[in-house]
């Protein structure tokens, strides 16, 4: 009897650890499925000629995707500048200036906001801001790097206010105290010694909201205009990565439909930099 | 601006929470901080207000009987073969997710001990996961399961990759609801002579449940929102489908509705329905994650 109840410990042990090793399995086989369909495109067209080429027509079999990697760059890089300082602000104030009453309801405002679809922040952005920003800059089309940029600013917003405000709270009272008895007001306070003191925290929320926007597929087709030539400017239309792929996909054969995956490739490692980047400050966070 | 004032509303909240009575001077960059900060709290949940409340005004009113209607055609757009298929595509996800997360977060809390190298291999691996854009999961489920298994499109692909894609959330939730059962409700169970395996399933697990079940309720209105991943794993077919089906989710019949145009009322309509049940799922998981801190 012993023996047998042994044996089922150690058999549910097994099979615990099998369960906890599905996420290497997972991520292994994503890699290998990816690279493996990607990388051959990638030597056909020539890696100079994908990354680095121009145009983008699958008809004549040229295959550039730099305007969708500076496209994916724009966009995000606008909606870090837009969103960053209002969530680093609103952060600042859930974690110092908030009324108790009032913090409660804020927070659950924030987690309400990163549970909206993407495809309802899209379609937000194509009845709302499409149209406003076509007739504010009086332009034909509405549909910009500008318009993405903001929707994108929105959609970030709950991620990076998820980490920047509990690295903010997590800084010693003695800091703000101490700033208080050398005679600084509760502003300049918490600006000037709590604020820097969570500058990891800070850096690691903005890192995350740049690998979200980044990823972001469905939000950013609806309001981005995709055409496929190199980003002309701020009020002009721009195609990114992950457009791309889910706009072309559908129809694509062949090396078309090989070089789409390989722009997912391109993208999956720019998210796995981002990803190092992120754990990498994180771990720095933890050692301080 | 009435620095006194707006300082004073900054002083209702001390860090210190002792009471310790600080005199300021009036200093105009300090109101400037404060106002700085009040507008942007204001301007996020103004923008969040917005969109919930633009949405909900604009598409209430074309919540048509046509848009429930048990049959779809093209002529009333109905919503109710997408929704039938969510429920599915969500429990059938959840259905493989579940265990493996619940499961490998027994292991990480209960077995291993922090520092092993198997272990910090799986935590890299599940913050990797977690940080995978949808669309490239959505390129894998492609790849590998309508391609390389032959399921073809169809909602068990869909299911699969949406397993993947919600596993690290699972498991994360899950360890943080098993780590905050204390440890003297083990040593308990071990000093009455319960075994491992039975101490974990009849008391480490029940006093979890709420935190479990808080990441797996998160899970599902993930799965609901979801378009990029399933656009070329599920299909975007808007019929009732089984298993083995190609079938859109409501989420997909939302994205096809708007891009073609031809349905905005319809679009606004369906984004009113996505967006509540979302909220709803939420709410239900912020309930229960409530609850676990409270049974402390």
């Amino acid at each position: 009897m012993k023996s047998k109840a042994k044996m089922k410990e150690t058999a549910m042990k097994i099979v615990f650890l099998i369960a906890a090793c599905v996420s290497v399995f997972a991520v292994a086989l994503i890699c290998v499925f990816l690279f493996a369909n990607g990388i051959p495109a990638m030597k056909e067209i020539g890696f100079g000629d994908f990354l680095l080429g121009q145009t983008w027509k699958p008809g004549s079999e040229m295959y550039g995707i730099l305007p969708f990697i500076l496209g994916s760059i724009y966009v995000t890089a606008g909606a870090i500048i837009l969103g960053v300082p209002i969530a680093i602000l609103t952060s600042v104030f859930m974690a110092y200036y908030c009324p108790k009453k009032l913090y409660r309801p804020l927070k659950s405002g924030i987690n309400l906001m990163a549970g909206v679809p993407s495809v309802v922040y899209g379609f937000f952005g194509l009845v709302l801001l499409v149209p406003l920003i076509k007739d504010t800059f009086v332009l034909r089309s509405g549909s910009t790097m500008l318009t993405a940029s903001i929707l994108l600013a929105i959609m970030i917003l709950p991620t990076v206010v998820g980490v920047i405000e509990p690295a903010l709270e997590s800084v010693p009272k003695s800091y703000y105290e101490g700033a208080l008895a050398l005679g600084a007001s509760h502003s300049k306070s918490v600006f000037f010694t709590i604020v820097p003191a969570a500058k990891s925290g800070i850096v690691a929320g903005v890192v995350l909201g740049i690998g979200r926007a980044v990823g972001e597929t469905m939000a950013v087709i609806m309001v981005a205009g995709n055409n496929t030539w190199m980003p002309q400017g701020l009020l002009e239309g721009v195609r990114t990565m992950t457009s791309n792929i889910v706009l072309e996909m559908g129809y694509a054969s062949g090396l078309h439909r090989e070089a789409l995956i390989a722009t997912g490739v391109v993208l999956f490692v720019f998210i796995l930099i981002i990803n190092l980047c992120v754990s990498l400050l994180n771990r720095r966070r933890l050692h301080e | 601006m009435n620095n006194t004032n707006l300082e004073k509303t900054a002083e209702s909240r001390p860090v210190s929470g002792t009471t310790v009575k600080v005199v300021y001077k009036k200093s105009v960059s300090s109101a400037v901080l404060t106002t700085v900060t009040w507008a942007a709290s204001v301007l996020a949940v103004a923008i969040l207000v917005f969109l919930v409340g633009f949405i909900l005004v604009q598409g209430v009113g074309n919540l048509t009987p046509g848009l429930f209607s048990l049959e779809y055609n093209s002529d009333n757009v109905s919503l109710i073969p997408a929704l039938i298929n969510t429920l599915e595509m969500t429990g059938l996800s959840l259905l493989i997710a579940v265990p493996i997360g619940v499961c490998a977060a027994i292991f990480l809390v209960e077995y291993a001990n922090n520092s092993g190298k198997v272990v910090g291999i799986i935590r890299i691996t599940a913050e990797t996961l977690s940080g995978i854009p949808s669309i490239v999961y959505g390129l894998f489920g492609m790849l590998f399961f309508t391609t390389a298994l032959h399921w073809g499109l169809s909602v068990l692909s869909g299911a699969f990759t949406m397993a993947i894609m919600i596993l690290p959330l699972i498991m994360r939730t899950s360890e943080e609801a098993l780590k905050s059962v204390p440890d003297s409700y083990r040593e308990a169970s071990f000093g009455l002579g319960a075994g491992k395996l039975r101490t974990i399933f009849k008391i480490v697990l029940p006093a979890a449940m709420p935190g479990v079940l808080s990441g797996i309720i998160l899970a599902t209105g993930r799965v609901v929102g979801e378009t990029a991943a399933l656009m070329y794993t599920a299909g975007t077919v808007a019929q009732y489908a089984g298993p083995m089906d190609a079938g859109r989710t409501l989420a997909l019949h939302m994205y096809v509705l708007s891009s073609e145009g031809l349905h905005m009322k319809e679009a606004f309509a369906t984004a009113v329905v996505l967006l509540v049940m979302v909220l709803l799922i939420n709410a239900v998981s912020s309930f229960f994650a409530k609850k676990l801190t409270k049974g402390q």
